[in-house]
């Protein structure tokens, strides 16, 4: 491409905002877990968050813990610790940075958080395996080595349509859930706070979807990797107000911006779809790659996964269940290609990258065809780069710019 | 010499590629050589042996564009970049009119460019980060067997009976070109085993619509991988006249409409056909 200039990130304003309730956050935890004031769960990322914080848990999330490895690069030196001790390189990177870093005593948690010495001893071990198996192994190895119980649901994988069946199936087995966790919660589960935590939830997931949908606009406000940071909350405190109040002043940002003919990119000239993980370890270079090439990726998959529109507080773990099963990464590839092309649509996309991510298999779309397919119905051309989201030893940069530039250039000659 | 010229630089993390060409699209004067450490000095070195070549000097330079890895290395004859892949497109462009599969085997790495029959690009893919069937696992292997890599293609061309390797891996592969030579097979069936595993490697990459044309420093050297892919792909395979140059020109051609508003120049017939 011509010329070197260098383009800068746009601060969000709400950013503060955000950071400081993602500090509550986890001094919260940490307090919990140190005091022993409140019982721990960790929890996987859309396991049955709402019924452990109607529990009265505090919740940690390991993926978010693993992002942060990755986010801080951290993780790269970590990885080899878990595959000293039998876990392979080619599994989750999650999976294997976070047991590294236990093994190694450490955590960005410390660095971001003075007085936060480590994650937050757990009580009990939550998963459920809608996304992979890794989780279900990876709750596993802390089960043994700390000699706490993982319990969790198995989903069913690749569905075409969510139906009763699955439903009923996946209803029961949070309900199996509920004794074990009232044990140790020491509390019986009183379902009006369920209600109203899974209200919460969806009132949380509602407003994240608005968040992102302000990228519809041109030039849009909001980018994929400003969004894979402001999402924390609505992982991580999903059934709390202060998530609900905190997308608020994000919306009420973006939607200035939008008047304002503020895009997150000087002069767009493209829009792209990011399909698959983010790469942690590389999302400053890669906003500056796009935004270098006056390009906006406005719109993902992996942002989206938060939206789950069947939460509903009068049926509410039967809607866990629903929303639980709906997810993208659950379904088939005939579900995710209508799925994508009603968002290349919605967002007017030019065309779609999907990270194939070397050690996560259940979130790179690349490997049964579907880009080939996508591009033929929908005429937008497809660009699959390789990288991972935690291990960066299997990220060539060079290789991942070139891919993109020219993939932003064959854009710009088509027109 | 008289006219402008147009300069195409292409430094790739292996080998640094000039060409110059006029305004009627020939070229004129080319030269390769290998990039080294300091990219800028090898380049400058291309440049004037180049320029030498076409009978003209610097300031007979009407314009210039670089690509490849080092790109940003010749800020002294020109800041102006574009991919390694739009040039490509753009040599392909240029050269055929019809749709072509351009297939370009790299030092490090390997590209498919697809162009549809008004010369767009329809799609391109680079290999993944490894060495498997680029320029660098034939030099891993020409030294593991002791063979320099000029000899290579004359020795395939006598082989009788080729000895298949199974891997994706080098060094997989080493290993079983190593059991190979104890169990006494002949060093003519290896290699052309091995241009049968780089032929593979590229080929595998994606499908091959419309004319198939290899390009690259690795066919310039061992046309015989060439003939190989036809029969693999079951119809020739294009060899161009500068297979190395393909992007240097591409580069040149690109800098060339930068001084033409209305762009692609295909209504001069080019000075050469075959590519
Ligand atoms: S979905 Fe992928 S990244 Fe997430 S936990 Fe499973 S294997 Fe790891």
């Amino acid at each position: 491409m011509a010329e070197e200039k260098k383009a800068t990130r746009k601060k969000i304003q709400a950013a503060d905002r955000m950071n400081k309730i993602m500090a509550d956050y986890f001094y919260g935890l940490n307090e919990a877990a140190t005091t022993g004031k409140r019982k721990v769960a960790w929890c996987t990322s859309v396991g049955p968050a709402e019924l452990l914080q109607a529990l009265g848990f505090a919740v940690h999330f390991p993926e978010n813990h693993a992002a942060m490895l990755g986010a801080t690069r951290m993780s790269t030196d970590l990885i080899p610790e878990a595959n000293a001790i039998g876990y392979s390189p080619d599994i989750c990177s999650y999976l294997t940075a976070d047991i590294g870093a236990y093994l190694k005593g450490i955590t960005p948690l410390a660095k971001a958080y003075p007085g936060i010495q480590s994650v937050p001893k757990p009580d009990v071990l939550v998963y459920n395996t809608n996304q992979c198996r890794d989780v279900q192994d990876w709750m596993a190895w802390y089960s043994k080595k700390l000699g706490v119980p993982s319990i969790g649901v198995t989903s069913p994988k690749n569905v075409n349509d969510v139906t009763d069946a699955h439903i009923d199936d996946v209803t029961r087995q949070i309900e199996a859930l509920i004794p074990p966790l009232e044990a140790i919660a020491g509390v019986k589960l009183d379902m009006d706070r369920l209600r109203e935590t899974v209200s919460l939830s969806r009132e949380c997931t509602e407003l994240w979807k608005r968040v992102l949908e302000t990228s519809i606009a041109s030039p849009a406000p909001l980018t994929f990797f400003d969004g894979t940071i402001h999402m924390g909350p609505a992982v991580v405190l999903r059934g709390t107000r202060e998530a609900i109040d905190y997308y608020k002043v994000l919306l009420a940002e973006l939607e200035q911006r939008i008047r304002d003919g503020v895009g997150a990119v000087d002069g767009e000239t493209s829009r792209i779809y990011w399909e698959g993980m983010p790469v942690w370890g590389r999302l400053r270079q890669h906003s500056e790659l796009f935004a270098n090439l006056k390009s906006t990726v406005l719109a993902s998959t992996y942002c989206s996964s938060w939206i789950f529109p069947s939460f509903s507080g009068i049926d509410p773990i039967r809607s866990m269940a629903k929303a639980y099963l709906e997810l993208f990464i659950v379904r088939s590839d005939r579900y995710k290609e209508g799925y994508i092309k009603e968002m290349l649509e919605k967002f007017r996309i030019d065309g779609i990258i999907y990270h194939d991510a070397k050690t996560c298999p259940y979130n790179s779309n690349s490997r049964y065809g579907l880009p080939g397919r996508v591009e033929e119905e929908t005429g937008v051309p497809s660009l699959v780069i390789s990288g991972d989201l935690n291990d960066l030893r299997c990220v060539s940069d060079e290789q991942t710019k070139t891919n993109i530039e020219a993939f932003i250039e064959q854009i710009a000659e088509g027109r | 010499m008289s006219g402008p010229v147009f300069v195409g630089l292409d430094i790739g993390s292996s080998r640094t590629k000039v060409a110059v060409i006029d305004a009627g699209r020939r070229v004129l004067g080319h030269a390769v050589r290998k990039s080294g450490t300091d990219f800028s000095a090898t380049a400058a070195a291309c440049l004037d042996e180049s320029l030498e070549m076409a009978g003209t000097r610097r300031d007979g330079i009407a314009g210039a564009m670089s690509t490849g890895y080092g790109r940003a290395n010749v800020a002294f004859v020109t800041t102006q970049s574009k991919t390694e892949i739009g040039c490509l497109s753009r040599w392909g462009r240029d050269r055929f009119h019809e749709a072509v599969t351009i297939i370009d085997i790299g030092g490090q790495d390997n590209k498919v460019i697809k162009l549809d029959a008004d010369g767009r690009r329809a799609s391109f893919k680079m290999n993944r980060k490894c060495a498997a069937g680029t320029g660098a696992f034939l030099e891993e292997m020409s030294m593991r067997l002791d063979i320099p890599l000029e000899a290579m293609d004359g020795l395939a061309r006598q082989s009788l009976e080729i000895v298949k390797l199974g891997s994706y891996c080098t060094v997989f592969s080493a290993t079983e070109v190593l059991e190979n030579i104890r169990h006494g097979k002949k060093v003519t069936d290896i290699v052309k085993g091995l241009f049968y595993s780089v032929v593979k490697r590229v080929l595998e990459m994606d499908s091959h619509a419309g004319r198939v044309v290899m390009t690259g420093g690795v066919v310039a050297h061992n046309p015989y991988i060439v003939e190989m892919a036809g029969e693999m792909v079951g119809r020739p395979v294009v060899l161009p006249d500068f297979p190395q140059l393909a992007g240097a020109i591409g580069a040149a051609l690109y800098a060339l409409d930068e001084t033409d508003p209305t762009g692609i120049r295909n209504d001069i017939p080019a000075g050469e056909t075959n590519g």
